[in-house]
């Protein structure tokens, strides 16, 4: 048992070594370092010497190998550099603007979550013809909804037009309550798909058959066999989305003017920030790796037959 | 609560009244558009303590009216016409919920797959204990005693242990005996059992359906036995009905429907039942005929995960040799290591130690592109043919396809060779533009051999090539393979559990168990003088060959 987890782990921390070389290797091959680029304007009239200079301080003339193993045993001890546009410690501007990325993941994925239950249960739902139609029919919708587009949608609507959330001066939850439901749709949409799929097929299974056999039910048998059996892939799916979350929660920052990783992502790609790019990318890498080992572990709590050590065997 | 308690069995009994009477059923469905009837005209009835069979092929409608009976009719059938009487009260017109309160309490299901009918992410006890729950019991320790008592039952001990596993943990035969504790558990006055023995090996399924007929007896129960093999059926049953296309063909007591067949239909099954027919004489082997295929010392040992150093032998130590133009059979259960010695001789294992030699070349030897040269050679046809298929093809393609892997066949040659090798199957020119969906089973299976033999191999594996058929499409295929075996001088590796159809189609024998051959010989000799227990117990185990069998025989 541990040792398959010290596998799974060991595995997890391959990843993002592999994503820190591969980063790192992308970065370095653009074209000009930043170094280059920030001094070599022309309005701070620096000589080809001063900059060579400042090459050798920023350490940008050691070999690529040298900067390699430098860079590698910083971020080891969690030092992600300094931010060469702004001077400022990564590590500081990851700590201003991480929360409130995170907070919004997060909540567009909770949110998601809620989502596509409801729409699962709905397409369930025994004598409402229409309803489960409609249920079933949202999901293709959801996922054709641009991120963009859905924002500055939600903002006429419920701010301009109806007035309920203050976009200017908000509260901390008026500042959320948009920006995560413009992440949540698209991102349920896919995962209410697999959901009602799989339930779908799940009630098709002859072990159905033999518990309507006993006597069961269509809501005893959708709650105690119907459901687990339909989760494991939808949880799976979160997993996969969860990557595409940080993602959209660049273009969700923008449209609604939030400070976060989207923000400093856009800059930094802008300015060729190249620690500020690194240390965001095996940021994400890390996320990714979480959510994934999380979901490997929690997988045989939900199916047996996945389990790691046969239960019941003493 | 509602009528289900009402019914009383004791009264009905004494008065005469059947337990269960269908009469008149006529059922349809409906997809899309069309609509179908599946089921006219079906009447029989059960009396309490009784067992009927349904027997069919599939497409029957057998399964159909068992679903009816319960309940349980797909989304898209419907009872057109006719009544089911259970106690003397018609339930074809009440709803789920009424139902529901029947289901488990005065009428339950042993379902066909065990594989496949235990939710796979409870235990088992809490399966059991869920058809208490449902009927309103609540007390945690008498649910708790009755599943340990029922566990003990059907034989899981001990019961505490098996009570807490996972479908997974079980194999087939347990799973059944699972399904057979939670069917028996609320003492039903009728259980339908739906072909519940025919995913298992034969000796597994006589010692499941001894159980089942313990039990019955012990409760008085009535069984509704669904089946397509009259061999089943002969061994179990009271009385039999045989359905063909929907309607009934013929029905009596099964001495006499055996014995006596008047239909046509009855007559077909009867003969095609392998464990009933009488194996026609095979043609003598020339005794010139060489040796093409010789496995000797054949061992393919795994490592046991978790135990460093200690080894799973799945063959250990198998030899045999199998002549030109005859065929050599490998009989065992599941685990005996008969599939494990047919995938080294087709080449996709490559063994431990030991040497199959094919035609005078070690198989065992060869790698690369001489390996998939081989394939030439030796081919394979799968047990299922509703997997072995690929659905995205049309069956032009598919037996088209092993032409294009080897030597530059020119198209038109190839399509050549397609058509007639569909024809020599037995298939219209019709299916080469269809997908495998559009075929039955053993229409499949054709398409399967079809794709083996494309390539004019010397041998060809069957590996259960018709254990997952109806007796009677099964029947079709044995004498298929018969014909193309005599006219293209094939030899075939017969892998198979039941010793009923190694009967009817194999020269030769191994008796596999546990990885090792406990016996070998002519197939007549093994039958007729097994010499080992454990044939003996495969041979008493095939269907019918008790009592109403062999009086029917004579």
């Amino acid at each position: 048992m541990t040792r398959q987890v010290a596998q799974k782990l060991g595995q997890a921390l391959l990843v993002l070594l592999a994503a820190f070389t591969v980063a790192f290797v992308l970065l370095q091959a653009l074209p000009g370092d930043a170094v280059l680029i920030k001094f070599l304007g022309s309005e701070m009239g620096l000589t080809a010497e001063q900059i060579a200079e400042l090459r050798i301080a920023y350490g940008a003339d050691a070999p690529v190998w040298e900067q390699y193993l430098h860079t590698l045993g910083n971020f080891l001890r969690g030092d992600f550099g300094y931010s060469i546009r702004s001077g400022v410690p990564v590590a500081q501007l990851l700590a201003e603007n991480l929360p409130s990325t995170l907070w919004l993941a997060l909540l567009a994925l909770t949110a998601a979550c809620l989502l596509a239950l409801v729409l699962a249960l709905l397409s369930q739902l025994e004598g409402f013809g229409w309803v489960r139609g409609l249920a079933r029919s949202m999901p293709s919708l959801f996922v054709a909804v641009p991120v963009f587009w859905l924002g500055i949608m939600l903002i006429q609507v419920f701010s301009f037009q109806l007035g309920l959330v203050s976009v200017i001066a908000p509260e901390p939850w008026e500042e959320l309550v948009l920006p995560v439901a413009t992440l949540a749709v698209p991102i349920s949409a896919p995962m209410a798909q697999v959901l009602i799929r799989n339930i779908d097929a799940v009630f098709g299974e002859p072990f159905v058959a033999v518990a309507r056999a006993k006597g069961a039910r269509h809501q005893w048998v959708l709650w105690r066999h119907v459901f687990r059996n339909a989760l494991p892939a939808t949880l799976t799916m979160a997993g996969v989305l969860f990557g595409e979350l940080l993602g959209g929660a660049v273009v969700t920052e923008t449209v609604f003017g939030l400070g976060g990783l989207g923000g400093m992502t856009q800059q930094a790609v802008a300015n060729q920030d190249v620690a500020v790019l690194q240390a965001i990318v095996v940021l994400s890498a890390f996320a990714f790796v979480a959510i994934s080992l999380l979901i490997d572990l929690l997988m045989p709590l939900l199916d047996p037959r996945l389990a790691l050590r046969p239960a019941g065997a003493s | 609560m509602d009528s289900a308690v009402r019914l009383n069995p004791a009264a009905t009994a004494a008065s005469g009244t059947p337990l269960l009477a269908v009469e008149d059923l006529a059922i349809r469905y409906v997809s899309g558009g069309a609509s179908r009837r599946v089921v006219e005209d079906v009447s029989f009835s059960i009396a309490p303590g009784e067992v009927v069979a349904l027997v069919g092929e599939s497409g029957s409608g057998k399964t159909t009216t068992a679903q009816a009976v319960l309940g349980l009719l797909p989304a898209n059938g419907m009872i057109e016409r006719g009544a089911i009487r259970l106690d003397g009260t018609d339930i074809t017109g009440w709803s789920d919920r009424r139902l529901s309160a029947l289901r488990g309490t005065r009428m339950s299901l042993i379902p066909q797959d065990p594989t496949t009918s235990l939710n796979p992410v409870r235990t088992v006890g809490s399966q059991i204990a869920e058809i208490l729950q449902i009927h309103g019991e609540r007390d945690r320790g008498r649910i708790r005693a009755r599943v340990l008592e029922l566990l003990a039952r059907v034989g899981l001990e001990p019961a505490e242990m098996r009570a807490q596993q996972y479908p997974h943990q079980l194999s087939g035969g347990m799973r059944q005996r699972v399904l057979i504790a939670i069917a028996v558990a609320l003492r039903p006055g009728l259980i339908v059992a739906d072909e519940p023995t025919s995913a298992l090996d034969v000796t597994v399924q006589r010692r499941v359906l001894d159980l089942l007929d313990d039990l019955r007896r012990e409760d008085g129960t009535a069984v509704l036995l669904v089946t397509h093999d009259l061999g089943v059926a002969a061994d179990r049953a009271d009385r039999v009905v045989v359905l063909r296309q929907g309607r009934i063909q013929e029905a009596g007591p099964v001495r006499q429907v055996l014995a006596a067949p008047r239909s046509d239909y009855a007559r077909q099954l009867l003969a095609d039942a392998p464990s009933l027919a009488t194996p026609r004489a095979r043609p003598a082997v020339p005794a010139t005929a060489g040796v093409m295929l010789k496995v000797a010392g054949l061992t393919q040992t795994y490592p046991v995960v978790g135990e460093r150093g200690r080894v799973f032998r799945a063959a250990d130590d198998v030899s045999f040799e199998v002549r030109a133009g005859t065929t050599h059979a490998l009989v065992g259960e599941s685990g005996s290591g008969k599939t494990t010695t047919a995938r080294c001789i087709a080449g996709f294992l490559r063994p431990t130690s030991g040497t199959v030699e094919v035609g005078g070349t070690d198989v065992a030897r060869l790698s690369g592109e001489q390996l998939r040269q081989f394939r030439h050679k030796v081919q394979l046809v799968f047990q299922n043919p509703f997997a072995s298929l690929d659905p995205r093809q049309t069956i032009g393609q598919i037996v088209e396809e092993p032409l294009r892997n080897f030597d530059p066949v020119p198209k038109a040659e190839r399509e050549h060779r397609v058509r007639a090798m569909i024809g020599r199957v037995g298939l219209p020119d019709s299916v080469l533009g269809r997908p495998p969906a559009a075929l039955s089973g053993g229409q499949r299976q054709r398409v399967a051999i079809a794709r083996a033999l494309v390539l004019k191999p010397r041998v060809v594996v069957l590996d259960e090539a018709v254990s997952a058929l109806d007796v009677t499409v099964q029947a079709r295929i044995l004498e298929l393979l018969d014909e193309l075996q005599r006219e293209l001088g094939l030899t075939y590796v017969f892998v198979s559990h039941d010793l009923a159809v190694v009967r009817l189609i194999a020269d030769t024998v191994s008796v596999m168990r546990a990885g090792q051959v406990v016996e070998s010989g002519p197939v007549e000799t093994v039958f007729h003088a097994p010499a080992h227990d454990y044939t003996r117990d495969l041979i008493a185990a095939i269907p019918g060959g008790g009592g109403a069998a062999g009086k029917a025989a004579q």
